[in-house]
């Protein structure tokens, strides 16, 4: 009896051990303020990583950031790389397919138009319209009649739309704010804002059901004392929807 | 799901635009095999037009940049030497890059050239785009590191093939003609062909860097990236370019080799011998 | 860095700037020029060595040896660089944990590739759970490291080859005419001589991984690239230094960087040519001798 005892005691600490030692590694782009950015120190710094570190304290882990481009940042989370993926990524039925994701922890971005002061709205229908390659908002071009311009980096496209290469481009409407606010009335938003998708969530492997949950609980959690809503409110302003 | 045939219609020239096929490029989960097979095909047409057109114009600019830089006439060598100096020593990524930014601040003007019956507009903002710009960027790029081969397999011509010019009595223009531009050639040829792979390859780089894609429009590594972030899986879409450009790096190196071969025939090979049936008919 | 870059906001000009070139992020830059040439430095023996190999399992008489050489030079040849560079690193983690997974858990019973995840089990994770950054930087590294020796031994190997059979047969037949066996002429013939026309070739090959470093970004490497576009896009009042973007200094900054490196390799280079046409019956070695007499 006692050997069983102990023989059990030992288990649970071990396993206890074990879950404490093995560091949850948490994937992040580092290049999409106010999301998630390398501030000048060559720190991670943004709302995604003030999000992610509570979360870790609350559960009680270890928790590591690494930075990933965007590229890669599912085929490197699949492959084992990391272990979560933080990044700003929208819940979508694609990438549920692939992934597997916890409930949203900040309601879908709108996706607004940015143009040149007194460029006409009907550059959204017809005109040449910039966005990122490969993201959300370069499918919603090419499925309307305006003409997509594809480029690697954000940068670019504002970059395009400043030199008159492109007429306009759409893009999270978070991300184009703070340019839009220090162009002094150089650089516009036009036309309607885009509906958002299913919102912002945490990517897990489908297969690491023990992790999504232990991390749904705790946003849950988060949503219910209004500590989510805080850093909501900090980091995105007051007019962000909140929980 | 498509068929095959469905995929081949809707795909197979939709690098070339929007007009060549579905608007639309496949998404999530309707991808099938033969929509990646015949996208990322049709983006090699992409590839083998920056290619084909980069090698022919960089062969002729690279063979005068390489005279120039061997000449002993410092007006010639001087700017030969910085040229290929420039574009050997800065990454194409940069290049495309810096080229990019030069052209967008040009003024967008249309020049027109009158030909008699008919006249040419060439517009600049034609250099933004990356069949244009792109391709002046690798025409240099190449032009830089072939002119080096070419100049070091002009060192190397062997001192007696010159003397025996001189006592022919060759010189001149038949001297460069008969002598000196075959036993270049010759000794470059290997080196070249590496050159002309390494281009083929530099040819994914074009909508990598700083050149937009336009309307979805691109080369074949583009498309596979774009397969590779709707699928999320590395493990079809990156073989299979691989696999594209390993059967186009095959054909390069075949022509080149039997241009290689024509080369080389005037001079003595190493000899192997033949298997001759010699049956004994008359005892 | 400075005492005064407390409150950078209130900072005229100059010490605005002393205060933003030493940030942490522009240390981090600093370092990455270091990281590219350690690259460098590691590559470019590897490479030589496969390319030699290569080069010496083509010319084998040994046919498995020969169809292995031919194999290795032209399908790597044949795969442009940056598919390699994407793809090589996972299939070689994924490899090497995969074999690990086989030694240290062999009573694994679930499969390893559940749908789209790849599933090993803790032992056979590498680097381990709980290796540190440094650790997983090295890795990263070495890594990278072995996709480029892989990419250009290749290439190495077609220009060794191609320099092999240019040199001139007669040299070759006075040297069997002599009696030496074909690993004799090839030992004492064929491979000083040989040099003298892989040199242009090689010094190619060279200058071409030096432009191949920017590709670095792509294995998940912080190098001179990531950290120029990172630090010359736009940034705003998020930053402790908000600047519009300044991309094309970055750049140019680059651009000064390699082009130094072109121009010490083609120093080096030249006078390497220069070392090998002395005495050699070629143009160059003829122009030599012209000069000096």
């Amino acid at each position: 009896m006692k050997k069983l005892v102990l023989t059990l005691a030992a288990l649970a600490f071990s396993a206890g051990t074990v879950l404490a030692q093995d560091v949850v590694r948490m994937g992040t782009e580092g290049a999409y303020p106010p999301f998630n950015f390398i501030n000048d120190n060559n720190e991670l710094e943004g709302f995604e990583i003030d999000l992610g570190n509570a979360m870790c304290e609350r559960a009680g882990l270890t928790c590591e950031w690494v930075i990933n481009d965007w590229d890669t940042i599912i085929p490197n989370l699949v492959a084992g790389n990391y272990d979560t993926i933080m990044a700003g990524m929208s819940i979508t039925e694609a990438r549920a397919e692939v992934i597997s994701f916890t409930q949203n922890y900040k309601y879908g971005d709108p996706s607004s138009f940015m143009a040149l002061a007194g460029t006409d709205e009907s550059v959204i229908e017809s005109g040449v319209i910039a966005a990122q390659s490969n993201t959300v908002q370069a499918g919603l071009v090419a499925e309307s009649d305006a003409s997509l311009l594809e480029y690697p980096t954000p940068d670019e496209t504002i970059a395009a739309v400043r030199g008159g290469e492109a007429d306009a481009v759409l893009a999270d409407r978070a991300f184009l704010a703070p340019f839009v606010e220090e162009s002094g009335g150089e650089l516009v938003f036009i036309g309607d804002q885009v509906t958002p998708g299913d919102g912002i969530g945490m990517g897990v492997r489908q297969s690491d059901n023990e992790l999504r949950e232990t991390f749904d609980a705790i946003i849950a959690e988060m949503k219910q004392d209004g500590s989510l809503n805080e850093l909501l409110i900090q980091w995105f302003g007051e007019d962000t929807p909140t929980f | 799901m498509r068929t095959c045939q469905e995929s081949f219609d809707a795909y197979f020239l939709r690098p070339l635009g929007r007009e060549f096929g579905e608007n639309l490029l496949p998404r999530g989960l309707e991808i099938t095999l033969c929509d990646q097979i015949f996208l990322i095909g049709g983006g090699l047409i992409w590839n083998v037009y920056f290619a084909v057109l980069a090698i022919l114009f960089g062969f002729f600019m690279a063979a005068g940049v390489a005279l120039a830089k061997f000449s002993d006439n410092p007006w010639l060598h001087r700017p030969a030497s910085g040229f290929v100096f420039f574009f050997r020593g800065s990454p194409l990524f940069i290049q495309f890059f810096f080229f990019y930014s030069a052209f967008l601040l040009l003024p967008r003007v249309g020049f027109d050239i009158p030909l008699g019956f008919v006249t040419l507009t060439i517009h600049t903002s034609a250099l933004t785009t990356a069949q244009v710009g792109g391709l002046i960027v690798l025409i240099l790029n190449t032009t830089a590191y072939s002119a080096e081969l070419f100049y070091g397999a002009l060192r190397s011509i062997p001192k007696g093939d010159l003397e025996a010019a001189d006592a022919y009595g060759i010189s001149g223009f038949t001297r460069f003609r008969r002598i000196i531009w075959p036993t270049m050639l010759r000794l470059a040829w290997p080196s070249y062909t590496n050159e002309a792979i390494f281009l083929t390859h530099s040819t994914t780089l074009v909508f990598l860097s700083a050149f937009p894609a336009r309307q979805q429009s691109g080369e074949a590594f583009y498309y596979a990236r774009y397969f590779v972030d709707q699928t999320f899986n590395p493990f079809v879409a990156y073989p299979l370019v691989g696999l594209y450009f390993v059967c186009l790096t095959l054909l390069i190196v075949g022509i080149f080799g039997l241009v290689n071969k024509r080369l080389n025939s005037h001079l003595p090979q190493a000899a192997r011998a033949r298997f001759r049936f010699r049956p004994q008919y008359v005892r | 860095m400075f005492a005064f870059c407390v409150e950078p906001d209130l900072l005229p000009q100059w010490q605005w700037f002393a205060c933003y070139l030493t940030s942490g992020t522009h240390l981090a830059f600093y370092w990455s020029f270091l990281v590219v040439m350690l690259l460098l430095v590691v590559v470019a023996p590897l490479a030589l060595g496969m390319g030699m190999l290569g080069a010496l399992a083509v010319r084998s008489r040994f046919f498995p040896l020969s169809w292995l050489g031919k194999g290795y030079v032209n399908v790597v040849r044949g795969v442009p660089d940056i598919v390699f560079f994407l793809f090589v690193p996972i299939a070689l983690g994924q490899g090497i944990e995969y074999v690990l997974h086989q030694i240290n858990c062999p009573d694994w019973d679930q499969p390893i590739r559940q749908g789209n995840d790849f599933i090993v089990c803790r032992e056979a994770r590498f680097p381990g759970v709980n290796a540190s950054a440094w650790a997983r930087n090295v890795y990263a590294f070495g890594m990278a490291a072995i996709a480029f020796a892989l990419v250009f031994g290749a290439f190495v190997a077609n220009t060794l080859h191609g320099a092999m059979q240019a040199v001139p047969r007669a040299q070759i037949e006075t040297a069997e005419a002599y009696g030496m066996t074909r690993g004799q002429s090839f030992r004492r013939v064929v491979l000083p001589q040989m040099w003298v026309y892989a040199i242009p070739g090689l010094s190619n090959i060279w200058q071409i991984l030096i432009k191949a470093t920017p590709l670095l970004f792509l294995l998940g490497i912080q190098d001179a690239v990531f950290w120029a576009r990172e630090l010359g896009g736009a940034k705003t009042s998020l930053y402790t230094y908000p600047h519009p973007d300044w991309r094309v200094w970055y750049f140019l900054v680059l651009l000064v960087f390699y082009l130094f490196l072109t121009w010490i390799s083609e120093r080096a280079f030249g006078r390497l040519s220069d070392g090998l046409s002395r005495g050699q019956a070629t143009a160059a070695g003829e122009r030599q001798r012209r000069a000096a007499a």
